[in-house]
């Protein structure tokens, strides 16, 4: 019981897909100016990535190792497509501002990362679960960032007034700043801080060391050919 | 289960064909299945839209027994008069493709920067006691970022604004599209397009009209930070309500019985 506890909700915290694997980073910044759109996408990711680990592990045994990569992206293309029709005959107002992000979960990282790296070697119903946690780990920093977002920029939580607009009346004066991408950029840094501060086993070594500011060791550098000719 | 070689050709052969057949039988499948509601999602948002510009649903209590009440008409702009064409079958883009059916705007006419327009326009006429109650016309005009598209609803004089709606732009949230915000389309209801003098004069104003105003039947309090959005709708409110746009119509209705 706990091993699979343990793959369901490994992703949410210790191993984010977007938190520590830096994955789907994109779509986390063009779809969180407002909550529920946010939260429709993360169902349609869930969806895509935890169907897309099942049926590709089911076949992992007989798929070809030449063209394991357009068998996977023939499942996972499919399953998009069918998440974005359905969206479309069920929240078709959402699907209007949503419908090319839905499609682009095709490119996204975190489904063919969790393909190539979990399904082709786990079985079926444990792919699932993978799958499964990685789309709630991606939720999770999706929801903060939703959340903060639609909340400075527009003053509301799902559409539900929390700070009163100065338009209505109110105190508030949105900041436009936080309803443009690059602000999901600086979010994640913070939550990433944050979380690396609470688990240290994700800090990274540093590639390279700065090294101390110590005048002694560092030898003069040779006159430059330029200050021969000025002196 | 018999071991297969899973590299060989054969294999690789039939599992790329496959699957690439199975997966397209499942997504015809859904397609076919969601088409139906889908079309009808596409046909609901639209009317929902038109029903909304004039406050119709609140008057009928739902969009569909407001629609059953609303007469939709081609008409031909130039002359003003109704043409007979199927509405079912009419659609703005693909009017403004076909030649022969739109035209350009010179830079002296085109005051809603909007380049082309359509020669026959879809009008939506709601009746009440075998009169015309709600007249809804289709109006487009340059914002900021892109074209407004919208419905604008005039009442029965064929002077005073219903409401104005938009249902397709690209304006920045929280400025130019609080365009969309109730608060400031409710300021649209009851105000005059045309002057005494038959001069449209409705447009949006800097900052808030004051009530003791000559003109305060002619403006809409601006919005903050959306000047050009602004400007923009005051342009389409003077070119779709001008000679260029429905003036033609709204001048033979007052004659004609529709």
């Amino acid at each position: 019981m706990s091993k699979y506890s343990e793959i369901l909700f490994r992703p949410v915290f210790k191993e984010n897909p977007i938190a520590l694997q830096m994955l789907g980073i994109c779509s986390a910044l063009a779809v969180t100016s407002k909550l529920y759109p946010t939260l429709i996408m993360c169902v349609a990711l869930t969806v895509t990535v935890s169907l897309s680990n099942f049926f590709i592990s089911m076949i992992r045994n007989i798929t070809p190792s030449n063209i394991r990569i357009i068998v996977q992206m023939t499942i996972i293309s499919s399953l998009v497509i069918l998440v974005d029709q359905a969206l479309k005959a069920y929240d078709y107002e959402t699907s209007k501002t949503l419908s090319v992000f839905v499609g682009l979960i095709i490119t996204n990282c975190i489904v063919m990362g969790r393909a190539e790296a979990f399904a082709m070697q786990n079985p079926p119903a444990v792919s699932f679960l993978d799958g499964f946690g990685n789309g709630l780990g991606y939720s999770v920093i999706l929801i903060i960032l939703g959340t903060i977002r639609e909340l400075f920029g527009t003053g509301t939580i799902l559409e539900y007034e929390i700070f009163p607009l100065v338009q209505n009346g109110g105190w508030y004066v949105p900041n436009n700043f936080f309803l443009l991408p690059p602000v999901s950029f600086i979010l994640i840094g913070l939550i990433i801080w944050a979380l690396r501060a609470w688990q240290k086993d994700q800090i990274e070594e540093p590639e390279f060391k700065m090294s101390q500011n110590s005048p002694e060791i560092i030898p003069n550098p040779p006159p430059t050919p330029s200050s021969k000719a000025a002196s | 289960m018999p071991k297969i070689n899973k590299d060989s050709t054969l294999n690789i052969t039939f599992v790329g064909i496959g699957l690439c057949l199975l997966c397209s039988a499942i997504i015809s499948l859904i397609a076919i299945q969601l088409r139906s509601v889908q079309e009808n999602n596409v046909i609901l948002d639209m009317q929902k839209k038109i029903v909304s510009s004039a406050g119709l649903e609140k008057v009928y209590g739902s969009v569909d027994s407001a629609m059953s009440n609303i007469k939709t008409l081609i008409i031909d702009l130039d002359k003003g008069e109704i043409v007979n064409i199927n509405p079912d079958t009419y659609e703005l883009a693909k009017e403004l493709r076909e030649d022969g059916k739109y035209k350009f705007l010179s830079a002296a006419e085109d005051i809603a920067s909007i380049k082309k327009r359509e020669k026959y326009s879809k009008i939506y006429i709601e009746y009440k006691d075998n009169e015309i109650n709600t007249l809804i016309l289709p109006v487009r005009g340059y914002g900021l970022w892109g074209i407004l598209y919208g419905y604008l609803a005039i009442e029965g004089d064929f002077n005073t604004v219903a409401g104005l709606e938009f249902y397709e732009h690209k304006e920045t949230p929280g400025l130019g599209a609080e365009i969309d915000n109730p608060k400031w389309k409710a300021l649209w209801k009851g105000k005059k397009i045309y002057q005494e003098d038959g001069e449209v004069s409705l447009k949006v104003i800097k900052g808030s009209v004051s009530e003791t105003s000559s003109n305060f039947f002619y403006e809409i309090d601006g919005l903050s930070g959306a000047t050009l959005t602004c400007n923009g709708v005051s342009n389409l409110i003077a070119y779709w309500m001008g000679n260029d746009g429905f003036l033609n119509f709204i001048n033979n209705l007052q004659k004609i019985d529709v």
